[in-house]
């Protein structure tokens, strides 16, 4: 069994994609419009994502050419959300242009329906979510009967047009003003959760239930790798920030940031994170060149990654003092797009158990 | 630097002109790895003359890949490690003409073993504090004090020293590197026994050794520059190594994880799984550092390497003794020792687990490590000091 060694690096494509992404991100995000926004009525930024998903074409980095899309791959959407998590923008680009597509690119791509839902995504003008809840990784699926119940903790499920639901009868398609989304309150204020009640949807068949599912696992599997990428950017802006914070911060007559007690523990982070980047680039690249390694590969990222974006904003918080508790600071909308991601699209002891299978490190009898 | 470097078609035909003039079959292997060093492939990045042709660094697995299928001998890295990780870049870096010329070829064939000495019992941490002194005497340096930790020391012919030479200066200011002679009349060596129960190491006591004025190594005063160049590669060399997956210490505790299921419980499940995660994630930072180098973006990873590796085989091989239950309440052997290598996951879990111990201490403590990579890397205000501008006599001892 011959590996050939995954490319971690970064290109230079790949860099000024970055670069653009960071550029936008700097100019339409900013901290007081993020808060009053998580408090309104649309907790989520329709214009930003116009700008990133349709005018920059970023929703399509995953979609072949022939089918709509830019034909890049998960290297290039890692980027992107590394990007997103270091803004913690509230745009749905992991649940539909990840997840969804990447679920919809595991059905039979010459159907009609397929084809355009994926060609309407890919453009922008429309988003789609998973209609699994959110803690789902790729090995929690349960399928229900069919188009009804209610699906609970939903990201990103107010914002889309189309849902992709699947059942024991097959994977769905089902237009929004078919179903009742009720917004809930989220721990993440930067990633709208809702319920979605199915009772008499109608939707469009899109494939078997076999088939249906062997594609939620691939939607989520690219979701989970990728998310590793999002939590890198946060775990990197809040070790930004602290070693920023403490060196200007002075107590005792001197920068807090000089005191062991403090920079040793940056230095920790530091070092985590850059273990996060091997792990996220390593994800991103089996995703993207389709290894066989992908589910170990992903598995591994999502179980280290989730917890250094915890940790990195839990310091951030900590290491900025009473600023760091306030509602006026940033830090909070880290700490909680870093707990919550924790706990979505699988936690770290499912991934360490899809660990434990694929390398065979069975537990107890 | 504007001289053409030659490309890997040329180092691979060279090497095979290399195997073809002396066929590793019928050739004894000191004089293969004379005759490798004299065609530049024995470090294809040193300078024409001195084992090298100029080329660019990550050319040398293409030499090594082809001497290997053929069969070559090797110079066993592992047993003049110190030599080629630490004395050559320095000597490369610092040495005059002769002084290259004279150590380079012995060093790498390993005719001629190397030790370090360094720290000292008053001078760890704060290494520039050492006081070992060397005094002038015409054409010499008459040297004397106690170094300690020095692997090799036993074996060695040659070693790098670093020596007070003006105790009226600020610590960092008084010191000056030289090669040492380790037969000199005037060097005692003795084991100096660990916690493994072996003697890895050795404490060094100097009493009026004499050194020539031709064996410094960088200008009188300069000996805490150059041995920057020495460290740096030590720090590069103990976190740099490559590995397979399951490649380190998470190796023997997953094996027998794997062939002992009556020792499993939940609990030490849980706990290997993590460990196994956060070894193959630091297996992983190494590989993209060492991606980042052969792409010609070096990067401060490296540094942190060693902090990972020394917690990680801390932490992994305290689990197996664990996971080992009544077999864990035993040792395999404390008999004094003095082994030739070193091997970080050889023996049994025990000694995996008292021998690591040495890996957040060697090579630069863990917390000293974390102090560079917060004030080099994240360029956090040094702690205010007060031995800078202090002449090294009247340091506090």
């Amino acid at each position: 069994m011959t590996e050939t060694a995954p490319d971690l690096l970064y290109s230079e494509a790949e860099e000024d994609l970055r670069a653009a992404v960071r550029s936008l991100l700097a100019d339409r995000t900013d901290t007081p419009s993020a808060l009053a926004r998580a408090e309104s009525d649309t907790p989520y930024d329709p214009r930003l994502w116009q700008a990133l998903g349709a005018e920059m074409e970023l929703a399509g980095l995953l979609v072949p050419e022939k089918l709509g899309g830019q034909g890049a791959g998960h290297r290039e959407a890692a980027v992107v959300l590394e990007e997103i998590g270091r803004s913690v923008a509230p745009v749905p680009y992991l649940t539909s242009s990840v997840v969804a597509t990447e679920t919809l690119l595991g059905l039979d791509t010459t159907n009609a329906e397929v084809a355009s839902l994926l060609g309407e995504l890919a453009s922008g003008r429309k988003t789609a979510a998973l209609a699994v809840p959110f803690s789902y990784g790729p090995d929690s699926l349960r399928l229900r009967g069919g188009l009804d119940g209610i699906v609970r903790t939903v990201a990103d499920a107010a914002t889309a047009d189309v849902l992709l639901v699947p059942t024991g009868q097959g994977l769905y398609a089902v237009e929004a003003d078919q179903v009742t989304v009720t917004a809930l309150t989220p721990l993440d204020l930067t990633r709208p959760l809702a319920d979605v009640a199915l009772d008499g949807a109608r939707g469009t068949l899109l494939a078997d239930a076999d088939t249906g599912r062997a594609a939620v696992r691939r939607g989520l599997l690219a979701g989970a790798g990728l998310l590793a990428s999002e939590q890198l950017g946060v775990a990197e802006w809040c070790l930004t920030e602290t070693v920023a914070y403490t060196r200007d911060r002075k107590q005792f007559n001197r920068p807090v940031g000089s005191f062991q007690a403090l920079k040793h523990r940056m230095a920790q982070l530091w070092l985590e994170v850059v273990s996060a980047r091997a792990a996220a680039r390593n994800a991103a690249d089996a995703l993207a060149t389709g290894s066989p390694q992908a589910p170990l590969a992903v598995a591994v990222a999502q179980a280290y990654c989730s917890r250094v974006a915890v940790h990195a904003a839990e310091e951030c918080v900590q290491l900025h003092g009473g600023i760091g508790m306030t509602w006026e600071h940033p830090a909070h909308l880290y700490l909680k797009r870093a707990k919550s991601a924790q706990g979505a699209l699988g936690s770290a002891g499912e991934h360490r158990a899809s660990v434990a299978e694929i390398v065979g490190l069975p537990g107890p009898a | 630097m504007s001289e053409q470097q030659p490309g890997a078609d040329e180092l691979l035909a060279r090497t095979r002109e290399l195997l073809a003039a002396h066929p590793p079959a019928t050739t004894e292997a000191v004089d293969f790895l004379k005759a490798r060093f004299d065609a530049g492939l024995a470090w294809v990045h040193y300078p024409v003359g001195l084992g090298g042709l100029g080329a660019p660094r990550s050319f040398q697995p293409v030499v090594d890949a082809e001497l290997a299928a053929a069969g070559a001998p090797d110079n066993d890295p592992r047993r003049i490690g110190i030599g080629l990780g630490m004395a050559a870049p320095t000597v490369l870096k610092y040495g005059t003409d002769e002084q290259k010329r004279r150590f380079l070829r012995p060093l790498w064939v390993g005719e001629e073993v190397w030790c370090q000495l360094f720290s000292e019992p008053g001078a760890g941490s704060d290494l520039a504090a050492l006081g070992t002194r060397a005094v002038r005497d015409g054409d010499h340096w008459v040297v004397t004090g106690q170094k300690v930790w020095t692997s090799s020391a036993h074996l060695a012919r040659w070693a790098i020293l670093i020596a007070r030479t003006d105790p009226d200066l600020p610590k960092h200011q008084g010191i000056t590197y030289f090669i040492c002679d380790m037969t000199d009349p005037g060097v005692e060596v003795r084991p100096l026994r660990q916690i493994t129960g072996e003697a890895e190491f050795n404490e060094v006591f100097l009493t009026d050794v004499r050194i020539p004025d031709a064996h410094r190594l960088g200008e009188v005063g300069d000996g805490w520059r150059v041995a920057q160049t020495t460290l740096m590669n030590e720090r590069v060399s103990i976190g740099g190594m490559r590995l397979p997956r399951e490649g380190g210490m998470i190796g023997p505790v997953a094996r027998t994880w794997r062939e002992r299921p009556e020792l499993r419980t939940h609990d030490l499940h849980q706990r290997l799984l993590t460990l196994w995660v956060e070894a193959e994630v630091a297996r992983l930072t190494g590989e993209r550092l060492r991606q980042q180098l052969v792409a010609g973006q070096p990067g401060p990873e490296g540094s942190g390497m060693k902090l990972a590796f020394a917690r990680l085989n801390q932490e992994i091989s305290g689990l197996e003794v664990e996971l080992l239950g009544q077999e864990g309440l035993l040792y395999s052997d404390w008999t004094m020792r003095r082994p030739e290598l070193v091997d970080f996951t050889g023996r049994d879990a025990g000694y995996r687990y008292l021998r690591s111990k040495g890996n957040s201490i060697e090579g630069g403590t863990s917390e000293v490590l974390l102090n560079i990579v917060a004030e080099r890397v994240l360029g956090l205000p040094a702690e205010p000091r007060n031995d800078k501008d202090v002449a090294w006599k009247d340091l506090a001892r």
